[in-house]
């Protein structure tokens, strides 16, 4: 195999992994900004993939090509709308929000599994989806000599999108009014009240925000990589974008580019076997390394991870 | 307080209960499923005769110490994500010293495998405390990292090391070296109920007097509650973390140790992390993180988790109906400030009352 190829296949294996993190992570980041700490990415994402695939099963044939865009939409809808269990739990009730969000990772999969079940006459996962998101080549792009190769051809299109909305996610968090006090919510809450910032409204649109990501990420993640719901399509995605988020220093840019190490980590152990060297050491290396590098990466280089400084503190008016 | 906080502190988690199974119920009869019949399949088919008792109890012992080891963590400020590594660590660990040692006497046999299951288990979130006291590392990162190290590191050493060429499970251990001995099997109707529900039990109480009775308990519920304030009052805050984090890996890993000694007796490769480390995390937020509080938490998701399986068995209703009741109980323990606020309301009518009926007199 030629290195053009080569690089080819580890780029747009890294890319297709990486997409439904990279959703994710910016959820994260946008609820833990506002100051909601949000461990419930697992069952945000999970409802995500779950809607997506039962949009994409029932409408697939009258939608045609298009179905797969607008699972994702979908999909984002309704991680939208199991979000707002968290954020009424956390900003309207004062819940924990670490009790919150291991509520949603545990109501999810019970939720969705107990609806295909209904929905599919008592079977625990769903049919495979006819319509899935397939690789993509830019038109034009794809001539310039191997970059075009690399870069461009037979890729992951949701990756490219993902990574623009997160530079669109960087540009609203960091220069816009809404960004600017969505951020303020999540640092002092008290001097954003005193401004006249309605707290609650802006961290509701946080939690809300990362429900529509999460969902997306989910949603690319079963119309992309597992074409079905069940059980295990969302297994530990969510913890991943998580830690992507962290590892990003709570940054949508960061998020993004940690989420793009951690999909070229989880492509590491398919893509190993093409490569002549790596192909006579044992994968499980492959599966391991990414997370040690990770623990290293952290230690050495990032430190201490400063999250945004009411993160996860209840704000309760005149107190 | 008109109520006692004894009250307070059990009117939550009860109201909460009977409004998740409430939940469930609404929900089953939305979809056509007869939720009396499925709640009394329940209730036979966890506590019903003892054989189900002794699985319900069986059940109870992961979910118990991997709930210690969660609390213990939490009770220092930290979030412990990794008990289902440090609980797989625990089971191979177990596991790998009972088929090694296979001569040693019973009672050393017995008492190595669970103590370097422990150890293992510890060792694993060691890293994670070491790593945050003395390079802020994020312990969220780094347990979620070392759970994926876990599974494939397990996984790998299964294949290569322990089972036969071609099989995804190690060797069985010898019977002497179980727990689950052929007595608890008589009187259980050959559930797989083990010696280890008593070690749990036991761990519980141990884990009670760390907490309320012991320096470093104290100064680990302080480190918790304010770093700076613990630092400035001469606790060695590092040496608080580490031991924090370590106790917790314990914990979780002798879970782990004890599931596979009492119910797998052996170890099999794994798809993705087991789940019993993440409704550990469900039962020390259900009880609060309350040692004493954790048997009855986890008794409550035990029997509901062995009792769901009876439900899909004598009806079509889909079993996960369980996990949304335990689900919605968590989330009403959550939201507990609603029932406090009202608790709260009617207290003060009822003071408002007594109050005007003094002023009439």
């Amino acid at each position: 195999m030629s290195l053009s190829t080569i690089l080819m296949t580890v780029f747009s294996t890294t890319l297709i992994y990486a997409a439904p993190l990279i959703f994710t992570a910016l959820g994260g980041t946008f609820s833990e900004r506002s100051g909601i700490v949000n461990v419930g990415l697992e069952g945000m994402m999970i409802v995500g993939a779950f809607a997506s695939t039962v949009f994409n099963l029932t409408f697939g044939i009258v939608l045609g090509n298009a179905t797969p865009w607008l699972s994702l939409l979908v999909g984002g809808l309704f991680g939208l709308i199991f979000s707002i269990l968290h954020a009424a739990a956390t900003i309207t009730y004062r819940a924990n929000h670490i009790i919150s969000g291991t509520v949603l990772n545990l109501m999810a999969p019970a939720l969705c599994v107990f609806l295909t079940r209904i929905f599919y006459s008592g079977k625990g996962q769903t049919p495979v989806i006819n319509q899935s998101m397939g690789t993509f080549t830019f038109p034009g792009l794809a001539e310039i000599p191997f970059i075009g190769k690399v870069l461009f051809t037979k890729t992951s299109l949701i990756a490219y999108v993902a990574v623009v909305v997160g530079c669109v996610s960087w540009f609203f968090l960091y220069r816009t009014n809404i960004g600017l006090r969505l951020r303020s919510v999540g640092e002092n809450p008290a001097a954003a009240d005193t401004l006249g910032i309605d707290v609650a409204k802006y961290r509701y649109l946080g939690v809300l925000l990362a429900g529509a990501f999460g969902g997306i990420g989910g949603a690319v993640m079963a119309q992309s990589i597992t074409l079905n719901f069940s059980a295990s399509t969302i297994s530990g995605q969510g913890f991943m974008a998580l830690a992507a988020m962290i590892f990003g220093k709570w940054n949508p840019l960061g998020a993004t580019g940690a989420a793009i190490f951690f999909g070229l980590a989880q492509s590491l152990p398919i893509i190993g076997g093409y490569i002549p060297v790596l192909a006579q050491m044992d994968p499980v290396w492959f599966q391991i390394a990414p997370y040690a590098i990770t623990i290293v990466v952290l230690v050495i280089f990032l430190g201490k991870a400063v999250a945004p400084a009411a993160d996860g503190q209840n704000y309760i008016k005149g107190k | 307080m008109l109520y006692s906080r004894a009250t307070k502190a059990l009117a939550i988690p009860l109201i909460s209960i009977i409004a998740g199974f409430i939940i469930g119920a609404i929900l089953m009869l939305v979809f056509g499923y007869d939720p009396i019949q499925n709640y009394q399949n329940l209730l036979i088919g966890s506590l019903g005769d003892v054989y189900s008792l002794g699985e319900t109890l069986r059940n109870m012992i992961p979910l118990m110490l991997t709930a210690l080891g969660f609390a213990v963590s939490s009770k220092a400020g930290f979030f412990n994500i990794g008990g289902p590594g440090q609980y797989l660590m625990g089971w191979f660990g177990a596991i790998v010293f009972a088929l090694n040692f296979a001569n040693l006497p019973t009672w050393l046999l017995i008492t190595g495998s669970l103590l370097s299951g422990a150890l293992l288990g510890g060792i694993w979130s060691f890293i994670a405390g070491f790593l945050r006291a003395y390079f802020g590392t994020s312990e969220v990162i780094t347990t979620i990292m070392l759970n994926y190290i876990a599974l494939y590191f397990i996984n790998f050493a299964i294949k290569n090391w322990l089972a036969s060429k071609g099989s995804d499970s190690s060797p069985n251990i010898a019977r002497r070296a179980s727990l689950n001995t052929d007595f608890l099997q008589k009187i259980t109707n050959n559930s797989t109920f083990n010696w280890g529900f008593f070690i749990a039990i036991m761990t519980v109480f141990v884990i009670w007097v760390y907490f309320n009775k012991t320096r470093s308990g104290f100064e680990v519920r302080s480190v918790g509650l304010n770093e700076a304030a613990s630092r400035y009052a001469g606790v060695n805050v590092k040496r608080t973390i580490i031991i924090a984090m370590l106790l917790s890996g314990l914990l979780a890993g002798l879970g782990g140790a004890i599931d596979g000694m009492g119910n797998f007796q052996n170890i099999s490769v794994s798809n993705s992390l087991p789940n019993v480390g993440f409704n550990g995390m469900a039962v020390a937020l259900l009880a609060a993180e309350n040692p004493i509080g954790i048997i009855f938490a986890a008794l409550l998701f035990s029997a509901l988790q062995i009792g769901g399986l009876s439900i899909s068995v004598y009806s079509n209703t889909p079993s996960e109906i369980v996990d949304i009741v335990i689900a919605s109980i968590i989330f009403f323990v959550g939201i507990k400030y609603i029932f406090e606020a009202a608790l709260a309301k009617n207290w003060l009518k009822r003071m408002h009352k007594k109050m005007d009926r003094g002023a009439d007199k």
